[in-house]
Parts: C-alpha cells; structure tokens; sequence
C-alpha cells in the first residue's frame, strides 16, 4: 500500500487519538461472543456502564453508523473514511458500540426512499440506539417466494388495518417497532400489490412467540397481527409508508441487495481459518483436512477482493445490482464449510455445548441459515441465471 | 490501493485487444497453426509487438509502454479468451521482468530488443515434472573466469523457437541466472508435442560455455532476479486463464440459449442454469483476484506473493472447472476435434502446470497465512 495522503493521514491520526481516548478498556474485546455487541432499544439492558458509555460517545460522533449524513446522526464518512474507522477499530479491538436492523436494514432503504421528515424521525434515534427494529419479510407462504406475501393491509381511511402472520423476524420479541411487508392490493400482480410499512410493535393486536432453533438459541419469532391498527401518519407529516404505497416490492428489492451483499461479508472473516486451527491442541496435523482448510483460506481471500471490488465498482459507478446474489451465494457457502472445518479441527471437544471450543457447536449450527435466509443459494443462482446470464425462464 | 476496476486506459487496451484478437487471432487461427505442425506465428507476434504489446512492461527508455502489471494482466486475459499462441509471457513479462531488475546497458538493450518483437525470450528452470525452482539440480562450474553448464532442462515453453534462453542453474553457493543465446555450442534443443499445440522444448546443456557477463544479476543469486520474474509470469499466467475460462463460459452460455432438446431450450432446465451460474460466480470470484495480484505487482512488489498465488491457485481451478463443464454441457459435440471447446480444455491443463500448479500456489498461501 503505497504512503497515505497528508489529509487522509491526518484523518487516520486524529481518529486514532480520539479511539484510543474514548473506548473504555474493557470494550476492547472485539473477538468476544456476538452477543456482547449492544442492539439498542428500549429493552436493553446493558452489560456495564463501559457499554452505555461506549455507546452514547460514538453516537455524539456519529460513528454507530459513520456513512450516513450528520444531520441523521451519521458522521458523514467517505467509503475511505470508513475503511479506516474499521481499521483503526481493529488496531485496538474495539467492540461495535452498536449493531440492528435499524442501522443494516431499515436505515438504507429510508436514506434511498425515504422523505426528508421520515429521515429525521426514524434514523437519529436508530443511530443513538434507541429504538430496536424487526424486519418482518417472511411469512409461512411466503419464504423463497417473497412476494407471496399475504399479510392483509386494508384502507381504513385515517389508519390501515393489518392482519395476519409473520414469520422467522429476528428479536420480534425484543424489538420495538417492525418494519414489514405487507399486502395492500390483492387483485394486482403479486410484486404490485405489496407496501413497505412502519408500525410500533406495543400497538394492540400483535404478539411474538419465539422459535427455538436446532443450536438451542432462539433468535426468530413468529409474529401475529390480529386487527393491528396503524394511524396512516405515526406523527404530522411521518407517513407510515416507506415509498408508495403497492409500490413496497422496489423497497424490498433494493433491501435485499444490500442483505445480500452484507450476509456474504460473513464468509470472509478477516481471520485465516489456518492461523486459528493451527493453534489448536495437535494443530492441523491431519492431511485431508489440512488440505480442505487451506482451500478455504484460498477461497475466502479471494471472495474477500471480490467484496472489495464490488464495492469499487459501485463506487465508480458501475451498476452491481442482481450481480449481489454471487456474493450473497459464495459467501455463504463458504461460511458454512469454514464452520464445518472448525467442527471437524474441534474435533470430540467441539461437540459439547459449553466445551473447550464455547459458542463454536451454535454458531455451526447458526450458519446453516446462511444459505436459506436473505434468499436461498438455488434462488441466487435462479438470480444469476436468469438476469445476469440471460438464460430463458 | 489503486481502485480493483480497470482504469480508462486499461478498459482501452481491454478493448483494441478485443477488437484486433477477434480479426487476427480467433481460437481458429491456432487450429489453423496446429493443422499446419506449426507453434506459433512469428507474423502475428510482429504485429503485436507493433502495437506496443511486447513492451507493456518495459520502460519507456527503452522504447517499450511500461504500463504495468495490471495492463500486461488486461492483454493476457484477451489473448486468454481466443487461446493466442504468442512468447509474450515468456518474453515481454518473466524475461522483461528479469531484464529489469538489473540495470546495465546490455540489460537496456535486451528490452529494448523485447519491445521491438525482434528477441524471444524462454525460461529454462523445470528439471522435472513438477514446478520446483529451489530444487534445481542443473550445475555450472566454475571454470576460469567462466562456467560450464550441464545438465537437462523440460518444460521449458517457447523454448523450440526462442532466441535467447533464461536458464536456472545451481553454482557454489545458491542459484544463479544466466541469460544465454539458445543456439550457443552445446545446447540441444528437442521440441516437444505439447497437448495445446503451443511450443515447449526439452532442452539439453553439455558443457556449455557462459562468461561472467552471461549472468543475469549477481552470482549465487538468482531469486533477486528471479523472483519477481517468476510472480510476474505466475499472474499474467493467472490472467490468461482467466481469459480462457470467460472464452469458454462465453462460448457454453450461447450453447445454452440456442440448443434444443426435450422440445426446449436445454438453457431453460434448472440443473443447467445451476451449473452455469454457480461457474460464473467463480470466474466472477477468480477475476478479483487476478486484478488485485496485477496492482499488487504495480504497488508494493516485494509483498506481492501471497497476491500471486492466490491469483494463480484460484485462476487453475475456475478455468479447470470452466472447461470441464464446458464439455459436459455442450454433450457429445464438446468432445470432437471439429469444436474448440477442446483447445481449452488442453490450454487449461497445461497453463494449470506451468510456473507451479494449484497445490503449489495453495501451500504458498497456506505458509504466508500461519497453516
């Protein structure tokens, strides 16, 4: 890497100095258990003080979602600046002061479809960790096939009235409000009659019940709306819709290359797999499976540039658009043998609950839903296929 | 790091590449060279080196482009796509590589005679099967004030028709490059019939004569001058095959969307969308990482290994799988000498061995990954 400009350098200094002054010592555990990361909203309950502290100083900096605007709490970083946030992060091993829906999901499609109140209603409180967000897609008929959705969202005139069943929302139970797909036209085609709606979870008429999963975790919910009313404007000009209304697929598609593009930055985690194996008891001393790991690490660099280059190209302004299915669908295959490989390197250790290896049987297990959720790999390549090779339906 | 998309000038190379290669150089003038006994096509490559191609990457002194690295990759994954039989890697990237590591005025002529298409160059280190520099057995004693070089080099590509041979041999304390005429007295020269129709020789060496001056770089030091020579050739290799694999992909991916069976299209069942798709994610993935390894070799050369192997571990495998499932998705007609999905297939195998095979390149990035 050639030397950094005096700007970016400056940049990279005085963020240095400011990390190193404000991330309490014991925040600096960016390799603990997933779970220690804040989520935010009115439910939580923080760990120690260190982590509302940790919190509350990025949010004043913008730095719990550094790209977007500072007027919506962001810090207005360039995609370089962010770069070395990240790195500068790493250096020291902070903690992400905050992570949700709110920031991954909801955020994006409000600063790309949203209207200007919207943007200042909902981001700042999303950036300060205030209120935690549910993402509700899924439903019992509608999985692979999204746009199946049948949630029922009738004109009430002042309110809409919602009825029906959600399902795999991540933290429903925790959350609170959703944002949710739902079907305002039954008579138009199926990706013309679904509307992107914001409704407080508190309201009347919904309930969760969480999922317990093959790893033990329950982090999905089932999610009812019975006659849940939700006022056409949460307050004097904050629609409760996010673009137009039967229009809420483009905002859902636009969202799921963003997902896609984010589950795939899981496949490449910046750690080599043989560095991490090869410290374990008896290290990588079996053949075949050596062999299978250092693939891997083959495979994982080079999806790794391939994110990279992605980003690059958006950048630049080349259209990546339905191109994202690849990367959702390499890196979440590759995710999952990482993960078995982990298994397999674990060895008789690796199989107890609370053993030796502690999350790494759960969060094997939490992998092989990369593949499924977000688009399953045969509805990527289906993507891939049809749109980006131009195969025939 | 310089952006991992092409810059205008390289999307301008990319594209006058194209538009010559397609006239001159589709993957039927190699089938026209193969039919002919010939290896290559001392015409062609005089009109390449016209266009400033066989000095990509010498300096401008020396009246070559010097371009770079991640533009030499640009030019080897077009000549890649329609297979274009040429010695530019052999010459105008691992011996111009070499050749600019030192900087004498015979070292500026010999660029110079590279840029101009008027030298070939070949690079003479395999000894056996296998791609082991570090292993060479070859010897040159010392004698005088001169060597003598014994001993049998194979795989030595472009080495039937090259001027001038680089040739990796072992001296007192190390290795030594000696950068030596091919017609100089006791070189035998036996030119091989290569699965891809390309030319490789084995070369034989009795007792052949080299003076101080025919070392390339110092003596006992070879790697100064070798190394980033070899990762040099190892990316652009890496590049050509990407090439290769998009040529291929190109050609199944038409097959696809015009052959029928059953009374449809054979592109419209799922099993072959699948497989189609699943092997343009790959190229996608392999392409990545070959751009990266061309401005790793442009930025920061002396760490550029882990770039290289990378490139050229993952570039062996796609063009590999993208020729295997060139075959099978084109059926019977894949398999006949009539379609050139076979000219791939042979091109692949052999760009998979040379400069080192996957396993190579995969325990490369294994050692610098802490396995």
């Amino acid at each position: 890497m050639g030397a950094e400009s005096d700007d970016t350098g400056a940049f990279r200094a005085e963020l240095r100095d400011w990390l190193e002054t404000n991330c309490p010592e014991s925040l600096r555990d960016a390799n603990g258990p997933e779970d220690s990361i804040c989520w935010g909203g009115k439910r939580w309950v923080f760990e120690s003080e260190d982590q509302k502290l940790w919190l509350d100083r990025c949010a004043a900096r913008g730095l719990t979602v550094p790209t977007w605007p500072k007027e919506y709490g962001g810090a207005g970083y360039s995609r370089e600046q962010e770069k070395i946030f990240h790195q500068e992060m790493a250096r020291i091993n902070a903690r992400s002061p905050l992570q949700s829906f709110g920031i991954w999901m909801l955020g994006p499609a409000l600063l790309h479809f949203g209207t200007p109140e919207q943007k200042a209603h909902f981001l700042p409180p999303i950036s300060r960790g205030e209120i935690r967000w549910c993402q509700g897609y899924s439903e019992p008929g509608a999985g692979s096939d999204l746009a199946s959705v049948q949630t029922k969202c009738e004109d009430k005139g002042d309110h809409w009235l919602v009825n029906g069943q959600k399902i795999w929302t991540s933290y429903a139970d925790q959350a609170d409000w959703i944002f949710a797909l739902v079907r305002t036209d039954r008579e138009a085609k199926k990706h013309l009659g679904i509307t992107f709606l914001l409704l407080d979870m508190t309201s009347p008429g919904v309930t969760t019940r969480p999922i317990k999963l093959i790893s033990g975790a329950s982090p999905f919910c089932e999610t009812f709306f019975d006659n849940v009313e939700v006022p056409k404007e949460h307050a004097p000009g904050i629609s409760s819709v996010v673009g137009t209304v039967n229009r809420g697929w483009d905002v859902a598609k636009y969202l799921l290359t963003h997902e896609r593009t984010m589950i795939s930055a899981t496949g490449s985690g910046a750690r080599s797999l043989g560095a991490v194996l090869s410290e374990e008891a008896g290290g990588l001393t079996d053949a075949s499976l050596r062999a299978a790991a250092v693939k891997a690490e083959v495979d994982a660099l080079a999806i790794g540039l391939t994110l990279e280059r992605y980003k690059d190209m958006a950048e630049s302004g080349m259209g990546v658009g339905d191109a994202s299915a690849m990367l959702k669908y390499v890196g979440t295959e590759l995710n999952k043998d990482r993960h078995e490989l982990m298994m397999a390197a674990g060895g008789s250790d690796a199989l107890e609950w609370d053993g030796p290896h502690t999350t790494r049987p759960a969060d094997w297990l939490r992998t092989k839903a990369n593949s499924i959720e977000g688009g399953t790999s045969e509805v990527m390549l289906g993507i891939v296929s049809r749109r980006v090779l131009g195969l025939p339906g | 790091m310089a952006k991992l998309v092409l810059t205008e000038e390289e999307r301008m190379l990319a594209d006058s590449a194209r538009a010559f290669l397609d006239d001159a150089a589709p993957v039927k003038h190699l089938r026209g060279l193969r039919d002919a006994g010939k290896t290559h096509d001392a015409a062609l490559w005089k009109e390449m080196a016209a266009m400033g191609w066989a000095g990509i990457l010498v300096p401008e002194s020396a009246g070559g482009a010097d371009m770079g690295h991640a533009a030499a990759g640009v030019l080897a994954a077009e000549m890649g796509k329609t297979l274009v039989a040429s010695p530019f890697l052999s010459s105008s990237v691992i011996a111009a590589t070499a050749l600019r590591q030192v900087s004498d005025k015979r070292a500026a002529e010999a660029l110079a005679a590279i840029a101009g298409g008027e030298t070939a160059y070949a690079l003479a280190i395999d000894e056996g099967p296998k791609f082991a520099p570090e292993a060479t057995q070859m010897a040159a004693r010392r004698e005088g004030n001169g060597f003598r070089l014994t001993g049998r080099k194979t795989f030595v590509v472009d080495g039937g028709f090259a001027d001038r041979l680089l040739v990796l041999a072992r001296t007192d304390d190390g290795l030594t490059l000696f950068d030596l005429p091919a017609d100089r007295a006791g070189v035998t020269r036996d030119a091989r019939a290569m699965i891809d129709s390309r030319d490789a020789a084995r070369v034989t060496f009795d007792e052949v004569e080299a003076t101080g001056e025919d070392v390339l770089g110092q003596v006992d030091e070879a790697m100064t001058v070798l190394k980033p020579a070899l990762e040099a050739g190892q990316a652009a290799l890496a590049a050509e095959l990407s090439g290769l694999a998009a040529g291929a992909f190109g050609m199944t991916v038409a097959y696809l969307k015009e052959r029928k069976q059953f009374g449809m299209l054979i592109g419209q069942f799922q099993a072959l969308q699948h497989r189609a798709a699943d092997l343009w994610c790959q190229t996608e993935v392999t392409a990545s990482a070959i751009l990266h390894a061309g401005r790793k070799l442009d930025e920061d050369p002396a760490n550029a290994t882990l770039a290289v192997s990378l490139a050229k571990a993952r570039a062996t495998e796609t063009a590999k799988h993208a020729v295997i499932e060139g075959v099978q998705m084109h059926g019977g007609i894949g398999m006949t000498d009539a379609f050139d999905m076979g000219f791939y297939m042979k091109r692949a195998r052999v760009g998979a061995e040379w400069l080192g095979d996957y396993g190579y390149h995969a325990e490369q990035v294994a050692r610098l990954r802490g396995f």
